[in-house]
Order: C-alpha cells, then sequence, then structure tokens
C-alpha cells in the first residue's frame, strides 16, 4: 500500500515539473515491466522497444494532464504494454518475418547478384588490363576480337564490314584469343575474381 | 517413483531495460512540452 502511495505522490511531482520522479518510477518498475514484456516476446531487443513506447505513451498522457489517478499506476502501464505487445504480435502477422536457419539461408535465393564494392573494383582493374592486352594484337584480330565481344556483333556481319570470308573472321577470333593467351602466360598476368 | 512437475515448469526469467533506454526516456520527457491554445493540445520536442 505505502508503494502505491509513493507511486501517487511521484505521479503528482512529475505532472508538476518534478523531472527526477519520472525516473525513480521508471527504475522502481523497471524489472516488473520489463520481464513482463520480456516473458511474453521471448526477446531482448523488442522487449527494449517495446519498454520504450509504453513509457513513450505514459510520458504523453501524464504531461498531457490526462491520467486519471487512481492509486493504480503499475496495472495501468501494465496494460499499455500489454496492448502494445498485441499490436507487436499483429504486425508480425501481418507482415512475417523469415530468419532463416543454418540449413537455409534466404540471402541465397533473394540475394543481389550485383558485384559489391571490392569486387567491381577488382572487375574494373581486369577490364581495363585486358584492354590493355588487346592493344597488343594486330589491328586484324583486335577489330575481330571488338566486333564480336564489344559489340556482340556475328560473324557474318562482322565478315560483310571487314570484307573479309567468314572463316577468315573466325581464324582472326581464334588467333586473337590464342595470342592473349599467350601475353597473359609470358607476363604471369592474373585475370580472375 | 513420483513425478516431480516443478521442476518442468518454466521459469520466469528477471530482466530490466538498460541504462540508454531509461536515460533515453527522461531525456524525452524533459524535451516534450505541451502547449495548450484555443482548448487544443500541442506536443512540442525541444532539444
Amino acid at each position: 500500500m505505502k508503494v502505491l502511495i509513493e507511486d501517487s505522490l511521484l505521479i503528482s511531482n512529475y505532472i508538476n515539473g518534478d523531472e527526477r520522479a519520472l525516473e525513480i518510477l521508471i527504475n522502481r518498475h523497471n524489472q516488473r515491466i520489463s520481464s513482463f514484456i520480456y516473458s511474453k516476446v521471448n526477446d531482448r531487443t523488442i522487449t527494449e522497444d517495446i519498454f520504450q513506447d509504453t513509457f513513450i505513451k505514459v510520458i504523453r498522457t501524464l504531461k498531457r494532464g490526462t491520467y486519471s489517478e487512481e492509486g493504480k499506476f503499475l496495472p495501468w502501464v501494465m496494460r499499455i504494454a500489454h496492448n502494445l505487445i498485441i499490436d507487436h504480435y499483429r504486425k508480425h502477422s501481418r507482415m512475417p518475418i523469415f530468419e532463416g536457419n543454418d540449413k537455409f539461408n534466404i540471402f541465397s535465393v533473394v540475394g543481389d547478384d550485383k558485384l559489391d564494392i571490392e569486387r567491381q573494383l577488382i572487375k574494373d582493374q581486369i577490364d581495363s588490363d585486358l584492354n590493355l592486352l588487346i592493344e597488343e594484337l594486330p589491328k586484324d584480330q583486335r577489330d575481330v576480337l571488338y566486333m564480336r565481344i564489344y559489340k556482340d556483333m556475328s560473324f557474318k556481319e562482322i565478315s560483310e564490314i571487314t570484307g573479309v570470308s567468314i572463316n577468315t573472321a573466325l581464324g582472326r577470333m581464334r588467333y586473337a584469343l590464342i595470342n592473349i593467351r599467350k601475353i597473359i602466360e609470358k607476363h604471369n598476368i592474373v585475370l580472375t575474381i | 517413483m513420483e513425478n516431480i512437475y516443478s521442476k518442468n515448469q518454466k521459469k520466469c526469467r528477471l530482466v530490466t531495460v538498460k541504462p540508454e533506454t531509461v536515460k533515453l526516456l527522461t531525456d524525452y520527457s524533459k524535451s516534450l512540452k505541451i502547449t495548450k491554445a484555443r482548448g487544443i493540445k500541442f506536443e512540442g520536442n525541444l532539444n
């Protein structure tokens, strides 16, 4: 009974501007309210969130002067916490969260297939090194390779543009690749991510 | 052999929120100002 009277006094002091009274009230009921929330949600982080939201409602109600003191501060706070726990579960039933487990990682299905920044930098470096290697090729081979790989042209189109037969274009492409491999081997260049 | 059911009961775990959460709430309280104008209450946060 003594505690209830003290609560009501603290509330009255808080409404009259004593901010310290609120801290005492929170610390006094911290364990009971936190344990109550934790027993329902079984997660420390969610407990912290719901506790915080509960007291934000308490503070707003007290400051707005809409709280009617009937010596039932703790049951009132518990009811707010209880309602927020229900809200939490309602929200989660509408938006189910799949967290995966050790055997199945959800990100293996919904992962972003873009390269991360490190891999993108390495890829850019490889592209630029490859360009330097291509520059080393004889012009006829280099042209065919550019048209085939970078412009995605067919060998028929390449042969029409360069004025050589399809077989010659194919041969130039083959030698271009062989020569690039030779340069790579000769200089021990590594072109992998 | 008697069954001791009390052993199987789920233990109530006592927890408290972090001091940071309490600090946040007291800071929020200090910053919250309610202004009443023409019968309407306005909330304002003064940081």
